[in-house]
């Protein structure tokens, strides 16, 4: 006997994106309504399943626009496609996954949860990230983790120019090479406890066809005038 | 903010629609700039040592065969402000012939093939105004405008022509724009507005002038233009796309068997026929791309 898993779907070529996101918004509300969602037609849209507040599973079938998942907290949302800019930005907790690849400024100040694109991430993924996880299956691009607090960034593919710049405490784990670090960056040992760290973050990915092994860490060298005041001439 | 869409027809259907394809693109970019909008679309080739030349006049009702006439020419098209005039003479000489003749209009585009259409209001009102959906042709370029940098006028509109059968558009901003038009001036090439985007185009048409080919003036770009820019540049036989360095305003390009799309925002592709399944890429920074007949064929 097969189980049917009932969900809504959404088709967003009728339905305006206002009224989707109410919806999933009033779930959180009444604590009433399904848990599993598909969104259809996408083409494109922005603010696609932004702000969620539940232990939603939300499936957008195609691409996706602008701040799709955009402070995301509980929910579990796929794209079964492309993301522009600011996928899963502000994050709070639950997780993200982009089959496809992502445009700039993935994850940017996200708190908590994780976030996987599967394809590449463009520029600033992870800038200015307090504490989110993020596994990039492919390549980021330049300025990648751009002033990062914490959390901790794991690209299986290249990393582009200037990483890390300005980072205080993330941890930035690359496999390919790195085309540049930024201000403050610097390459740091890989001990086992790190291996480690990479072997979980890439399992809760759902990547196990990658080698943890072959990653190299980044991190603050914390000589910035934030860290050292005698460094503040400098600026 | 600005909108950028381009299309490149790679069938007989995708060309013989391209007029209805490219309003849908430009409708979808009307929020990132309502201000004003303009096209470039790239059709009819008219015979060797002949000049087809875009002009515009703000007079209502303008006299266009009359026009044509004092240049030798014939009137090929009238569209809102804007007509199509097509002169059996070298594009010097037909420039020049407007000039004399009618110094107050406004020479939107030179060339074999490209025809320039752009003015001031929303971007769908303009498509309707210009009857865009009728056009065929084999590649097109759209601009809808949030002005920054100069005023909303006609003039100050994209695509700016730079140099014959060659447009650009713009979605940035360039801070170092009265510098370069004061050494673009002194290299002798003309300017008629304040606008930044007319200063790249300056700057592309002064370094082919040289002799650069398209791909080195475009590469010129990354170290004389200080600002913000993903530049579309169309050609007789295809068009380009840059992006600055730091690559903060977006674009986004995708090819099917039928045609080659680029736009700022994925939803300008979306409405394409096959878009669900393009292959899909976001241009890297600091990269010419280019695209032409040779490139898809």
């Amino acid at each position: 006997m097969t189980t049917v898993v009932e969900e809504e779907v959404v088709d967003l070529a009728v339905t305006p994106l206002r009224e989707l996101n109410q919806r999933l918004h009033d779930v959180a509300l009444s604590g009433e309504g399904l848990r599993r969602w598909r969104v259809v037609n996408p083409k494109g849209a922005h603010a696609v399943a932004c702000g969620l507040d539940a232990e939603l599973e939300v499936e957008i079938d195609g691409h996706v626009g602008y701040y799709c998942a955009g402070m995301n907290k509980l929910a579990t949302v796929v794209v079964r496609g492309n993301a522009s800019t600011g996928i899963a930005e502000n994050m709070m907790s639950g997780k993200v996954i982009v089959e496809g690849s992502v445009s700039q400024s993935a994850g940017a100040t996200a708190h908590g949860g994780l976030l996987v694109v599967h394809g590449d991430a463009a520029a600033r993924c992870g800038i200015s990230m307090k504490g989110v996880d993020i596994v990039v299956r492919g390549s980021v691009g330049h300025l990648s983790a751009f002033m990062a607090q914490t959390g901790n960034l794991v690209v299986c593919g290249d990393a582009g120019d200037a990483l890390g710049d300005s980072i205080y405490e993330a941890r930035l784990y690359v496999r390919g090479t790195v085309a540049g670090l930024g201000a403050d960056c610097i390459e740091k040992e890989m001990r086992d406890e790190h291996v480690a760290h990479v072997r979980d973050l890439l399992a809760a990915a759902g990547i196990d066809d990658v080698d943890p092994t072959e990653f190299r860490r980044y991190g603050s060298a914390r000589k910035l005038y934030n860290f050292t005041i005698d460094n503040a001439g400098a600026y | 903010m600005c909108g950028i869409v381009g299309l490149f027809a790679k069938s007989p259907e995708i060309e013989e629609r391209l007029g209805v394809h490219l309003v849908a693109m430009l409708a979808q970019m009307s929020d990132r700039g309502p201000d004003s909008a303009g096209v470039a679309i790239y059709r009819d080739p008219v015979p060797e040592g002949m000049t087809k030349l875009t002009l515009y006049s703000p007079e209502i009702g303008e006299d266009w065969r009359a026009v044509a006439s004092a240049i030798g020419g014939e009137v090929d098209s009238v569209r809102a402000s804007h007509s199509v005039i097509v002169v059996p003479a070298e594009a010097a000489e037909a420039e020049g012939r407007v000039r004399a003749a009618r110094s107050d209009l406004r020479i939107m585009s030179a060339g074999s093939v490209i025809e320039i259409y752009k003015d001031v209001g929303l971007p769908e009102v303009f498509a309707q105004e210009f009857e865009l959906t009728d056009l065929h042709g084999s590649h097109a370029l759209g601009h809808t405008r949030m002005a920054t940098e100069s005023r909303v006028t006609t003039e100050g509109s994209h695509p700016f022509s730079t140099g014959l059968d060659l447009c650009l558009v713009h979605n940035g901003s360039l801070s170092n724009h009265n510098t370069l038009r004061r050494m673009l001036r002194r290299e002798g090439i003309e300017f008629q507005t304040e606008n930044d985007t007319e200063v790249a185009a300056g700057y592309l048409e002064w370094r082919l002038r040289e002799g650069a080919t398209l791909e080195q003036a475009l590469e010129g770009c990354l170290d004389d233009l200080d600002g913000f820019y993903t530049f579309a540049v169309g050609t007789a036989e295809g068009f380009a796309v840059l992006r600055d360095p730091i690559a903060c305003k977006p674009a986004v390009l995708a090819e099917t068997d039928d045609w080659v799309a680029m736009a700022s925002e994925y939803h300008a592709i979306a409405v394409l026929p096959g878009a669900d399944d393009a292959r899909m890429w976001e241009p890297e920074p600091g990269i010419v791309y280019v695209w032409d007949r040779a490139a898809v064929a």
